[in-house]
């Protein structure tokens, strides 16, 4: 069994890893009924014995003690650091995870990148060794970051580059929150363009998700839910609207529900590589089997049904629903048409109690309406975990390396265009030591090379599809 | 004489626990239609081919369990210990913590070398534990990364260590719409890197066995539990203990040997397919009798037909006149309709066993030219029924029953293969695009030899 360490950098990331905390103890209170300290909840925990001062107070096995989250918290600012330190999951961290700041990084890229990754580079280095220390058999490193600010988007960034350095073997999963169109940081277009050319060189997967699709999808779930319908009723315990159940308090933010959800994507990614199943499904899986070219690393996710991300008893649904639901453009956590676009390979990660033969009819029944690649037209990785999500019976995770992620790269593109042409607060970036305006063009080549990969895929959509000719051998 | 089983990766752990279950509670079952001494020396033999005794009296499966990971081994540790009737040696098993990720370069690379030794070391205990060995079954699948690629390694060794052996790989075909994208990459890695070390290979297709549970076992929503649990069934019937010869009271003691003997007559030809019948719920059981006439009927077709269940067989599919000139070269691309043998193996057991009629099998006309249908043709009978079936009966067979399948996987993989897809996982791990050259060519040149039996 492999370990996990979350890395959450900026305001965004520490909030979304706040509420991944919260659902990750949640899930194995449910699981682990025994309290004892198991290979599954090693993966994101450690058990510590915190009598002990210092160092030696892990414990491997046996009754869990005191659980450490295997975590990295890194903020400029100490807003949100603190109040997670001040909250009920107070003691799941340890202060010497954190690195904190005062100053923020002003929604400037560069400063993070620049400033803060120079400054904090050792001490950032040295948290890292630490929690890979800690770690029986280190596989991912999963970094939660947004994509438009100065902290997450910039630091986050440079901390790719440390890892890909320091710990080779070891994946780099990240999680990015995209700008929204209506974003109001004016200088996003900017921190982004900068960010994604480093998630293109040192990433190995990117999680794409914007906050418009995640506003959506809660919009989506609480009409469901406030209009009654098929006797939808919120639970007791929902962690949409009361804490009972989650240690965290709610509040009345949409936010947190958002959260919620890019918390779950991560939960359900990980069940298969924690839990037992009939079809197990390692985080070394993701990507081998959905990266076919080193640069066309983003994947688009969904999570069906939507009732599981939220704490509503709706009457079980057909389960083939379920999974026509996980194509469908309403249910991405990035704004994007699958369907339409061209599948280079899909991966489906199931929960709970649900079959191969289940499983199987409805990829039949899905296949013809969906376009996959010439090279790749039974692109599907399948995986069968039996532990279902807390409080329902199944759940579906549907990852696709597709095409219709081209949108947002080329909107990005535009509204990068639009300020940078104007040159407009460039400035502040290029006040920075290190930066120039060659560092400009240069990600913008990069997001442009991207874009072209996928418009020469795209280009093959229509056309059909030729078996190539086959080697002959004299018999 | 006893096989010892490696069981490799998640697949192979999960279908070996089938296995062992289903051997040994057919061993133990009080329906076997025969004497009470017929039956000790039945479990007996049984017992000394595929488990040793304890102290304690509970049998240890004579197997070694190797993943790289450690959920399945203990899943398949505690489903033995929970049944408690039989279970594994306690220090069986090899087990790692990070998998191989799907990736045959790193099943074969990387984990291969690394943990050969104590992998051999556990193989080469549970051998001495054996009086005499008949050989090794090794049951792995083909689209995965342990299975596959660390299955593909250790065959080898196998063949360099115990070369007086024989080895025989029970592989799992994957269904033919993905379990994993990269699988026919994995497949013909795995095959042709097999074919240069393995003495046959008894090939179970999922999408087969699949079939078989949705139609003839009527089971609504099947499991991997369910599809592992009729392989079990169907590798049970071939090699639970059967009769030396016609008439005898012996149980043969090499089953391995006698078989590859009988149906590996040339290294070029090492897919073996096999198919049984009647394939039927447990609760149809009870209902139903056979005779051997019909059964044997049904099964000769399936063969000639190339049928993978007991439903829907073509029956217009007839071997060609004798007298007349072959029929042309097989195209894969035409629909195939007969099914030409190189060796066929049928076994029967249960009642009236004596009885059954299988001249119809000896025809020349099913078989290709270059061996007498006495040579090509083998039966074992055996009187003590299996698994509570009254008459049941598999055919193990060297035919060209694998070609489709095998030219389906060639031909996807070269398409993926044309647009390099992927091949950067497995360059990185030291698999080379001429190591996908020479696996190409290889699978190619079998695909052309069984097409022109």
């Amino acid at each position: 069994m492999t370990q996990s360490v979350v890395v959450q950098v900026g305001q965004c990331g520490n909030q979304i890893g706040c509420c991944f905390w919260d659902l990750a103890l949640r899930e194995h209170a449910a699981v682990n009924q025994k309290g004892i300290y198991d290979d599954a909840i090693s993966s994101f925990f450690r058990n510590v014995d915190t009598r002990v001062v210092g160092d030696g107070g892990s414990i491997s096995k046996g009754k869990i003690s005191s659980l450490k989250a295997r975590a990295v918290l890194i903020d400029m600012e100490e807003g949100v650091v603190n109040e997670i330190l001040q909250g009920p999951l107070r003691d799941v961290f340890d202060s010497k995870q954190l690195i904190t700041d005062i100053s923020g990084s002003g929604n400037n890229w560069a400063v993070g990148h620049k400033i803060f990754g120079n400054l904090y580079r050792e001490q950032i280095l040295e948290k890292l060794r630490k929690s890979a220390e800690h770690c029986d058999c280190l596989q991912c490193f999963f970094i939660i970051h947004s994509m438009g600010g100065g902290t997450g988007s910039g630091l986050g960034t440079f901390l790719l580059k440390v890892l890909e350095d320091e710990f080779p073997e070891v994946y780099r999963f990240v999680t990015s929150i995209y700008p929204s169109s209506e974003d109001d940081v004016i200088t996003s277009p900017y921190n982004s363009m900068l960010a994604m050319k480093e998630l293109n060189e040192h990433a190995d997967c990117v999680l794409p998700i914007d906050n418009q699709s995640l506003f959506d999808i809660i919009s989506k779930i609480d009409s469901v839910v406030n209009s009654g319908k098929l006797g939808t009723t919120v639970k007791p315990k929902s962690v949409i609207t009361s804490g009972a159940g989650a240690i965290k308090k709610q509040h009345k933010k949409p936010f947190d529900a958002m959260n919620n959800i890019v918390a779950n994507l991560l939960l359900n990614l990980t069940s298969s590589a924690r839990f037992e199943g009939s079809l197990n499904m390692d985080l070394n899986e993701i990507s081998m089997n959905l990266v076919p070219f080193p640069q066309l690393h983003y994947l688009v996710s969904s999570l069906t049904p939507l009732y599981t991300l939220a704490d509503v008893n709706i009457p079980p649904r057909r389960l083939d629903q379920m999974f026509s639901d996980a194509f469908s453009k309403d249910h991405q956590l990035i704004q994007a048409d699958p369907r339409h676009s061209l599948y280079l390979a899909c991966a489906l990660m199931v929960r709970g109690n649900v079959q191969i033969s289940d499983l199987r009819r409805n990829i039949e029944r899905l296949k013809p309406t969906l376009q996959f690649v010439s090279w790749n037209q039974e692109g599907w990785k399948t995986s069968l975990c039996s532990v279902p999500p807390v409080g329902h019976s199944h759940s579906l995770l549907a990852l696709a390396n597709n095409t219709c992620v081209k949108p947002t790269f080329m909107e990005l593109r535009e509204r990068f265009m639009r300020l940078y042409k104007k040159k407009a607060h460039l400035h502040h970036y290029l006040h920075v030591e290190g930066m120039e305006e060659s560092s400009f063009a240069e990600a913008v080549s990069s997001l442009s090379a991207l874009i072209q990969e996928y418009n020469e895929l795209d280009a093959t959509k229509s056309m059909p599809v030729q078996d190539v000719p086959r080697l002959i051998v004299a018999v | 004489m006893s096989i010892v089983t490696v069981q490799l990766g998640q697949c192979g752990n999960q279908i070996g626990f089938e296995v062992f279950d289903s051997l040994f509670s057919d061993s133990h079952c009080s329906q076997g239609l025969c004497s009470k001494r017929e039956n000790e020396a039945y479990q007996a033999s049984c017992k000394e081919r595929f488990f040793r005794e304890e102290k304690n009296g509970i049998p240890i499966a004579r197997a070694v369990l190797v993943d790289m990971e450690p959920k399945v081994i203990n899943q398949t540790l505690s489903k033995a210990a929970q049944a408690s009737r039989w279970k594994y040696g306690q220090h069986a098993c090899f087990c790692q913590k990070q998998g191989s990720g799907n990736n045959w370069a790193y099943g074969y690379s990387m984990h291969g070398p690394r943990h050969e030794e104590s992998i051999m070391n556990l193989i080469q205990k549970e051998v001495e534990k054996c009086d005499s060995l008949s050989g090794f079954f090794v049951i792995m699948s083909m689209a995965g990364g342990t299975g596959s690629g660390l299955g593909a390694f250790i065959t080898q060794k196998l063949q360099d260590q115990y070369s007086n052996s024989l080895k025989m790989n029970q592989i799992i075909w994957p269904y033919g719409t993905g379990e994993v994208i990269v699988q026919n990459y994995n497949s013909i890695l795995t095959l042709s890197h097999l074919y240069r070390s393995s003495d046959a290979f008894l090939i179970h297709e999922n999408d087969v066995v699949h079939k078989i549970c949705a139609k003839r076992m009527n089971i609504k929503q099947i499991s991997f539990s369910n599809i592992n649990q009729v392989l079990a069934h169907q590798l049970g019937s071939v090699f639970q203990p059967t009769y030396s010869s016609e008439g005898s009271f012996h149980y043969r003691r090499n089953p391995l040997g006698d078989l590859m003997e009988h149906l590996v007559p040339h290294p070029e030809f090492k897919m073996l397919g096999v198919r049984n019948i009647p394939q039927m719920s447990e609760n149809s059981l009870a209902y139903s009798t056979f005779t051997w006439a019909g059964l044997l009927k049904h099964l000769r077709q399936m063969l000639i037909s190339n049928a993978k269940m007991e439903e829907g067989i073509n029956w217009q599919v007839r071997p060609p006149l004798s007298g007349l000139p072959p029929l042309g070269k097989m195209s894969v691309n035409k629909e195939l309709h007969f099914n030409t043998s190189i060796a066929n193996l049928v076994i029967l057991r249960g009642k009236d066993v004596l009885s059954a009629d299988v001249e119809a099998f000896k025809d020349p006309a099913l078989y290709t030219s270059w061996l007498e249908p006495v040579d090509a043709f083998s039966v074992w009978k055996t009187q003590r029924a299996f698994n509570k079936y009254e008459k049941c009966a598999a055919l193990v067979s060297n035919s060209q029953f694998l070609v489709k399948p095998l030219d389906m996987i060639v031909g996807k993989a070269w398409n993926m293969f044309a647009s390099k897809a992927y091949i950067h996982q497995y360059t990185k791990f030291g698999i080379e695009e001429e190591d996908f050259l020479d696996s190409f060519t290889l699978l190619e040149q079998v695909v052309a030899s069984y097409c022109n039996v």
